[in-house]
């Protein structure tokens, strides 16, 4: 579990970043910190792992106090992915990139080998595996900076931004990918400003504003109300404004993807068939 | 790129997406010189831009006529004030400072950061550091606006601002604009055209309306979800149209249920 009790941050002569904020993230979870541009989001995730330490307050992973450990030792169960994949590629090739790790942490080349090779496959990488990550697209290097992290297997993976400069089969894949982990039961909090992408994925939501915690709930509780999601910069899913449009014909507030408002659209529509071929009572 | 074909009108708002790496990116840098002057490749074929021949040209003497946004305003931003960032490519170009001041007051105006006008660029929040690399643009009078994802880091609501403040200028001075995007949600209903790349290549080019199809879907386009919506219910069977934008999707299938 990871907890953050209080916690209050500012940047050395900047305003306090967080401000007492309060939050438990429970093993297994998926979790979406979302809100507007400066929000705090980056440097609450960035404590995570102890590379941020709280000015006041107190962050535990797994009951331990990130105070007391380094940052090499909570990163083998904290993995956190930055949002711009160039602060941390520096290898000459993909399949190198991906075994630093590993080789730090003391694998044998056996099994170095072995994850290498099952994350290269898993994120779509296995032709570049020789290449220098620096000639790849955006997109593709930042799936090498997710998989340079995954290779070690954290039991907590945080990803900042997973889905920028992702292309909508990426972005669909990523999702696969982090169900795949959430099922495992690892714990994934992601940082994202992608609405649309949330709403497919319905992970819980934490909204941050301000440094604090303004929001907290399912997706499907937090992405439709209308003032808190202005609140935090975001706007509401595409589908959520087009079923608020309809309620007067009774769309559900709830809805939030477009899969999910075709089953309500064709329950409705077979509903006005049947309704229409009753036979008329004498 | 392989064998692309593309030509875009004064005034036109084109938006212009594809998976990552189908060579948006390498198609907007041609525009402005950057490739082949600062990236090595084997360039061949035409290139016309603003009714100059682009091969033979140095970026510095296309940048008045095509002007560059790029995904992170912190890599366009380093003075000391907004005002001074806007009219950094102006000093650098030699207007006269009268003229120059007129640009930059302009430009500042045209973006709505005029007030932010003598705050350090760090000061500001990310849709704001956007708007003012919009601007040092801008002072630089192009004809051409290329836009290369440029809301990535912003917050929805920031991104939604920044492209109504690009689509005003579109409008209002009949710049011509191309806009690299994936947050099609955002941007559709500003496009007068949807030019989609898949492996170096023009796959679709069309209105938005007309582009956004099952193709589309398979190439890896990310549809703004009510046109997939609409996509999902004629695979059930409905006899509905393909609409890019919540009102319009509202109107139609209020229509479908009341029917």
């Amino acid at each position: 579990m990871i907890s953050i009790q209080n916690v209050t941050f500012h940047y050395p002569d900047g305003p306090d970043v967080l401000q007492g904020t309060n939050l438990e993230i429970h093993d297994g979870e998926f979790v979406a910190i979302m809100g507007e541009n400066g929000a705090g989001k980056t440097t609450l995730v960035k404590m995570f792992n102890g590379l941020l330490k709280p000015d006041k307050g107190t962050i535990t992973v797994d009951g331990i106090n990130t105070r007391k450990k380094s940052v090499a030792q909570l990163s083998r169960d904290v993995g956190l992915i930055f949002q711009n994949p160039d602060n941390q590629l520096f290898a000459e090739t993909v399949a190198q990139e991906l075994a630093f790790s590993l080789r730090n942490f003391g694998f044998s080349e056996d099994v170095i080998t072995k994850r290498v090779t099952s994350i290269l496959n898993t994120l779509d990488l296995e032709r570049y595996e020789k290449s220098s990550p620096f000639v790849l697209s955006g997109g593709e290097r930042k799936r090498v900076a997710l998989g340079a992290i995954l290779v070690w297997d954290p039991k907590h993976v945080i990803m900042d931004e997973p889905t920028i400069g992702q292309d909508y089969l990426q972005k669909d894949r990523l999702r696969n990918f982090i169900m795949q982990l959430v099922s495992q039961g690892k714990t994934i909090v992601i940082v994202t400003h992608d609405v649309e992408f949330v709403a497919e994925c319905k992970p819980r939501v934490v909204l941050l504003s301000h440094g604090k915690v303004i929001g907290d709930g399912p997706a499907t509780t937090i992405l439709t109300n209308s003032t808190l999601v202005q609140q935090a910069s975001l706007v509401l899913p595409q589908i959520s404004t087009l079923m608020k449009n309809l309620t007067d014909l009774g769309a559900p507030s709830e809805i939030i993807d477009a899969y999910a408002a075709k089953d309500f659209v064709v329950a409705r529509m077979s509903e006005k068939v049947q309704a229409s071929t009753r036979p008329l009572k004498s | 790129m392989e064998n692309v074909s593309i030509s875009i009108e004064k005034g036109e708002f084109v938006i212009l997406t594809g998976p990552s790496g189908c060579g948006k990116t390498t198609l907007c840098r041609c525009l402005n010189g950057l490739i082949p002057n600062f990236y090595s490749g084997d360039l061949t074929g035409d290139l016309e831009v603003d009714g100059v021949n682009v091969s033979g040209k140095t970026t510095a003497e296309l940048a008045s006529h095509v002007g560059f946004v790029f995904q992170n305003p912190e890599n366009q931003l380093f003075s000391l004030s907004v005002e001074r960032d806007v009219g950094f490519g102006l000093e650098n170009m030699g207007v006269p400072r009268e003229e120059a001041i007129e640009r930059v007051q302009w430009a500042m105006r045209a973006t709505g950061i005029f007030d932010l006008r003598e705050k350090a660029p760090y000061e500001l929040s990310g849709g704001q550091q956007q708007r003012a690399a919009i601007a040092g643009i801008l002072a630089m009078r192009p004809n051409i606006l290329v836009l290369d994802e440029p809301t990535s880091f912003l917050d929805p609501k920031s991104a939604e601002e920044i492209v109504a403040v690009i689509a005003k200028l579109s409008d209002d001075i009949g710049l011509t604009t191309l806009l690299v995007e994936h947050r099609l949600d955002i941007v559709s209903r500003y496009a007068n055209r949807v030019i989609v790349m898949d492996s170096g290549r023009v796959e679709l080019n069309g209105a938005p309306s007309e582009v956004y199809n099952d193709r589309a879907r398979l190439i890896g386009v990310g549809l703004p979800r009510v046109t997939m919506l609409f996509h999902l219910l004629r695979t059930e069977g409905f006899d509905v149209t393909n609409p890019i934008t919540v009102e319009q999707a509202s109107v139609d299938l209020r229509r479908l249920l009341t029917k």
